[in-house]
């Protein structure tokens, strides 16, 4: 019964205490929530640790949702906010680490072809900026429309055409550097 | 889509891990666990127009309070009746400030229903606070992570002094004359809770006041003897401070003028090396305020054993890791402080660590404090999260100290709480009574408050006085800083127990007196020699500072008539020479013994010019007082005040006195 209600509806009775709705919505979501963590921070550890925390964090924030976007939206909000935030805590730690640094994920690939694609995508993650990875994550990774994904990271649509086709030039240009047309 | 993009689009899908069920898992149970304490604190975290009724409150607690001052309370039934005087005698001085607002309570007990009742915005308005702090400007961003990952290089819960501080008693062991104070602290705790209730919520203010009225001039024909027992509290002095910087002046029942004298350290002369562990100072002194009279300006300054001869350390932190120890300002600060503590210990020094919540575990077995990575590692790994098995916690930090003891090392248990100390304790008066026991087994018990919430004060008092130890409010780095470092050593050594302090005057030279401060220290004069009667614990180091104004016979100044019926008196016949002013006596006891031993000396008649200590105890003594009507002060007002402690800071290590004189600087502007 339960999986059948909306999103929408789960979180206004967890918001108003109702439990069960709660671990429902949570247990629906939690596989998204990691995997935008994951595009956004490049490491799987890192991930799951900031999307505990995200969880951890999301009753006190559904009093926020309070029914205006859609819970997805919201969801992808919470996360890229939760990622920025940390990665502007470790920024004040450590330089290196803002996401796309270490790349644990390489050790596991078993074929070499696989290992190659994933050395590419290490490189062009970190080639683009933070701002450009977290809208790459979006509108790549999660297929979101340039319309949603302006919505979850609070600019405009304009702004996330722009950064795309900014991705597109700098993709390019790494290409024109490793040889390839 | 171009090629280029569909193919990170592809390469970033393939990348993605699929997540492990097992941190999902935990990633749920800890969203649930968040789920259910944000469902209990809900209606404290946002104070309403309508007080809270008993949600989320912690009744444990309450109840454990009642059960633990009720029997002293009928035992000591004159003093409760003396207590609803003073409420009675104080209603009218409140109504001058709120008119129609206040309500004479019938009984003892209703003043300390309304103090328990008023604690619980406090304690919501004190949740909240942190979460102003620390909360990133971005609303959504993760708390919950930033509570998590707070380190000292953060500045999230940064040394705040706008932040309320409450440094609470020290040194007050338990038994019978703590009958008074437990019933003081619970009715005294209803300004505290008030004072930062009240302008956060315009609501009619219903709260009475019990602290003592000011002591009176007395006549020392009438009453030439003046008896209390010293008092190492500070409390007082960081409401003071906190209401102070909230901008605006603290209730004059929330002003104790001794806490606020003693909030500073003196240097009085130390002791010689085989005296006692004590070495009082007194010296007679021209009165600021009166050109009529002289004050009489008492120090005690305790000894501080050579740092190289102290006693190897057993240190047993026992921490509270219950949900509502997640607050910025609660285990992220307890980790901090424990850190600066760290630095202080010796190599010879062990520590553990045993934590509480749901069920009590030791975390990090002994370990000598050289080995401050392992203490550090384990301190880091500390969560928040269950609730509160206190009991359960304390009997195995007293295993734990137990195994550690040896002869010749001070064992003591630091229990670190928020006050949430309500699952597990089925009998508050066994609880109480198995401290004291262990505390005649050499065990001491020490509290550290972390957050705010009056009666949790009054808790952790019961259970330090029962241990023999201080109870201390920890609310911001600075204060940790004052309590676990700078002043460590009075904390965890005391060197005399149940000190007391009895003033004669002699008629022939003084007229009238008054003790500034201490009125709710005051003992029965025939107390002064029943050595089952309880007082307050001097530490190491530390200093106690009374001050009597006296006025000598024959001044302008006196008040008060002579008697028309009553002969003048026949008195010892002494040369001009060998007059004296009085006689002042102390009793105290070596720490662990029964039978008190006796300091006597008479008090000098001439007077001196007052030293730069005696001045400044003197100055904040003013301030004391003109924060609570400053009727015996004449003309002397802030700005006198002000220059005297400011020409008397003298090296001012720690910023303690500069600090006193922004705050006097800030109560004249808020007064006016």
């Amino acid at each position: 019964m339960r999986m059948e209600t909306a999103d929408e509806d789960l979180a206004q009775a967890a918001a108003k205490g109702d439990r069960e709705a709660f671990a429902a919505l949570l247990s629906r979501h939690y596989d998204r929530i990691f995997g935008l963590a994951f595009r956004l921070t490049g490491d799987r550890a890192e991930a799951e640790d900031l999307a505990q925390d995200i969880c951890a964090s999301l009753p006190a924030k559904l009093a926020s949702f309070g029914g205006r976007a859609r819970v997805t939206t919201w969801l992808y909000r919470v996360t890229v906010n939760a990622a920025h935030d940390r990665r502007r805590r470790q920024a004040a730690r450590t330089r290196a680490a803002d996401g796309w640094g270490d790349w644990e994920i390489a050790r596991r690939a078993e074929a070499e072809e696989a290992a190659k694609a994933q050395d590419w995508l290490i490189g062009a993650m970190r080639a683009l900026t933070p701002e450009l990875r977290d809208t790459v994550a979006l509108t790549l990774g999660e297929e979101m429309s340039q319309a949603e994904a302006a919505e979850v990271l609070g600019v405009s649509e304009g702004t996330v055409a722009w950064r795309m086709s900014e991705v597109k030039k700098r993709l390019r240009a790494m290409a024109r550097a490793e040889g390839m047309p | 889509m171009s090629d280029d993009l569909e193919k990170l689009r592809s390469a970033l899908k393939a990348a993605t891990p699929d997540p492990d069920p097992a941190a999902k898992a935990a990633a749920m149970a800890r969203a649930m666990e968040s789920f259910d304490r944000h469902q209990e604190s809900e209606g404290e975290a946002r104070p309403m127009s309508d007080r809270p009724k008993g949600t989320g409150f912690p009744t444990g607690v309450l109840k454990m309070l009642m059960n633990l001052t009720s029997r002293p309370a009928l035992t000591a039934t004159a003093s409760v009746a003396a207590l609803c005087v003073g409420l009675i005698v104080v209603v009218p001085a409140i109504q001058k400030e709120r008119p129609g607002s206040v309500a004479v309570p019938e009984v003892a007990e209703t003043a300390r229903e309304r103090a328990a009742d008023a604690s619980v915005p406090e304690v919501a308005l004190s949740q909240a606070e942190p979460e102003l702090q620390t909360a990133p400007a971005d609303e959504e961003a993760a708390q919950a992570d930033d509570v998590r990952t707070l380190t000292l290089a953060e500045p999230a819960p940064a040394p705040d002094p706008a932040a309320p501080a409450a440094k609470m008693a020290e040194g007050r062991a338990g038994a019978l004359a703590d009958s008074d104070m437990d019933v003081r602290t619970l009715i005294g705790s209803a300004p505290k809770a008030d004072a930062a209730f009240a302008p956060a919520l315009a609501e009619p203010n219903t709260e009475v006041f019990a602290n003592e009225d000011a002591n009176p001039v007395k006549s020392v024909t009438e009453e030439p003897v003046s008896t209390f027992s010293i008092d190492v509290d500070t409390a007082s002095y960081s409401v003071v401070r906190s209401s102070l910087k909230a901008g605006y002046l603290p209730p004059a029942d929330a002003v104790r003028v001794e806490e606020m004298v003693n909030y500073f350290p003196y240097a009085y002369p130390a002791p010689e090396a085989d005296d006692a562990p004590f070495r009082p100072k007194v010296s007679v002194v021209p009165t600021p305020w009166n050109e009529g009279t002289r004050l009489v300006h008492i120090g005690i300054q305790g000894r501080l054993p050579a740092l190289g001869d102290r006693p190897p350390l057993n240190l047993v932190f026992l921490i509270d890791t219950s949900g509502s120890m997640q607050d910025a300002n609660k285990l992220p600060l307890l980790k901090q402080s424990f850190r600066l503590m760290l630095g202080e210990l010796r190599p010879e020094d062990e520590v553990a660590i045993v934590t509480y919540a749901g069920s009590a575990g030791q975390v990090l077995a002994p370990t000598p404090a050289s080995d401050q990575a392992a203490i550090m590692a384990a301190l880091d790994q500390l969560e928040a999260g269950g609730s509160t098995a206190g009991q359960e916690g304390l009997e195995q930090a007293y295993a734990v100290a137990e195994g550690m003891a040896a002869d010749g090392e001070v064992t003591r248990v630091i229990l670190a709480t928020d006050g949430d100390f309500n699952v597990g304790i089925s009998d508050p008066d066994a609880l109480k009574s198995y401290i004291e026991t262990k505390r005649k087994s050499g065990t001491y018990l020490s509290v550290l408050g972390f957050g705010r919430g009056n009666l949790d004060d009054a808790t952790m008092q019961a259970l330090a006085q029962n241990g023999n130890g201080t109870a201390a409010y920890i609310d911001t780095l600075s204060e940790a800083q004052k309590v676990l470092v700078d002043q460590l050593t009075g904390a965890l050594f005391p060197i005399a127990n149940d000190v007391k302090v009895q003033v004669e005057f002699n008629p022939a030279v003084v007229a009238e007196y008054r003790l500034i401060g201490y009125e709710t220290r005051a003992l029965r004069r025939e107390d002064f020699n029943n050595d089952k009667v309880d007082a307050g614990d001097i530490g190491a180091g530390h200093t106690v500072t009374a001050i009597y104004e006296v006025t000598p016979v024959g001044s302008p100044a006196v008040l008060n008539e002579p008697l028309r019926y009553q002969p003048a008196e026949a008195q010892p016949e002494l040369a001009a020479e060998d007059m004296e002013l009085g006689f002042l006596k102390l009793r105290y006891k070596e720490p662990g013994a029964s039978v008190s031993q006796l300091i006597e000396m008479p008090i000098p008649v001439e007077p001196e010019a007052a030293g730069e200590d005696a001045r400044f105890a003197i100055a904040v003594a003013g301030f004391g007082q003109l924060l609570t009507g400053a009727r015996y002060l004449g003309d002397w007002g802030w700005d006198e005040a002000i220059a005297l402690a400011n020409g008397a800071k003298g090296d001012d290590p720690f910023g303690y006195r500069t600090e006193a004189v922004q705050l006097m600087r800030l109560a004249e502007s808020l007064s006016r």
